[in-house]
C-alpha cells in the first residue's frame, strides 16, 4: 500500500498507525503523527487504520523552550 | 485575539514581547517556574525579577510595553487535563515547554479542540541556518527539529529568531500586519 509520508511517496504494509510507528523503530512518547491532515493522539493510533493513498506526517519533538 | 502563553522561558516570554510590540493585547499566561540567574541570557525578564513568578514578572514586563494589556497570569505547572481546559477562549496557544513530552501533550491536548499552536523544537544551540517551519493539522512548529536542550546550550539568537517566527505566524493569523503595499 502506498502512503506519503513526510512528502514522499512510501509502500507499508497495511495496519494501523500504531503498527506503523512500532515498524519505523520510532520511539512514541515524543513522537506527533498527522493523518490526513488532522493530528491523531497516542491514544487512538491503535484505531486508526491505514488506506492507500493517506498522507502523514510524522514529527519527533526534541526539548528546549 | 487572545493568545495562550504555554510556559513562559525563552519562547513562551519572547514571543509574548513580540506580540505586545505587535498590538495583541489579551493574554493568558501558564508557568509555574521563577524567574533564575540562568535564565536572563535569553529570557525577557530583568535581574531585578530573579525569584520572582515568571508569569507576574511577564504581565509587568508587557505592561510597560502596552499598559492596556489585559493579561491573566496563571502559577500553574500544566498536566494533561489541564492543558485541555487552561486555554479555554484562547484564539491561538504558543507552545513554550522545555520538556519534548510536554510539547507532545499539548498538541494533542488542543488539537481535538481545533484550536490553532504554534510550538517551537530545537531552539538550543548557536546554528541558525537550518531552522524551518512545518505545519501539522492546525499547528506550526518552528525550529530546527533536532537539536535537543539536553546537548546544548540555549543562547539569545536561536531562540529569539525562532520566538519572532513563532509571533510572525500569531500576527499573520490575528491579522495585525496592515495590507502590503504592492512590490
Amino acid at each position: 500500500m502506498r502512503v506519503t509520508i513526510n512528502g514522499k511517496s512510501e509502500q507499508v504494509p497495511a495496519g494501523t498507525i500504531e503498527q506503523l510507528v512500532r515498524q519505523r523503530g520510532l520511539k512514541p512518547e515524543a513522537l506527533v503523527v498527522e493523518h490526513n491532515q488532522r493530528i491523531v493522539r497516542q491514544a487512538q493510533w491503535a484505531q486508526v487504520r491505514l488506506q492507500e493513498g493517506d498522507i502523514l506526517e510524522l514529527l519527533r519533538f526534541v526539548g528546549g523552550g | 485575539m487572545k493568545v495562550g502563553i504555554a510556559g513562559a522561558g525563552g519562547i513562551g516570554s519572547n514571543v509574548a514581547a513580540f506580540l505586545a510590540r505587535g498590538g495583541v493585547r489579551r493574554f493568558t499566561l501558564v508557568d509555574g517556574d521563577r524567574v533564575e540567574e540562568s535564565n536572563l541570557n535569553r529570557q525577557f525578564y530583568f535581574r531585578d525579577q530573579i525569584g520572582r513568578l515568571k508569569v507576574e514578572a511577564l504581565a509587568e514586563n508587557l505592561r510597560r510595553i502596552a499598559p492596556d494589556a489585559e493579561i491573566e497570569p496563571v502559577a500553574l505547572r500544566l498536566d494533561a487535563a489541564a492543558m485541555a481546559t487552561c486555554f479555554d477562549g484562547c484564539d491561538v496557544v504558543v507552545e513554550g515547554f522545555d520538556g519534548r513530552i510536554e510539547k507532545k501533550m499539548l498538541l494533542e491536548a488542543l488539537a481535538p479542540r481545533r484550536v490553532a499552536v504554534v510550538s517551537a523544537s530545537g531552539v538550543a544551540g548557536s546554528a541558525l541556518d537550518s531552522i524551518t517551519v512545518r505545519r501539522l493539522g492546525t499547528c506550526t512548529v518552528i525550529g530546527d527539529f533536532c537539536t535537543d536542550a539536553g546537548r546544548a546550550r540555549c543562547y539569545a539568537p536561536k531562540v529569539a529568531l525562532v520566538a519572532a517566527m513563532m509571533a510572525h505566524v500569531v500576527l499573520e493569523k490575528g491579522g495585525y500586519y496592515d495590507n502590503p503595499i504592492d512590490p
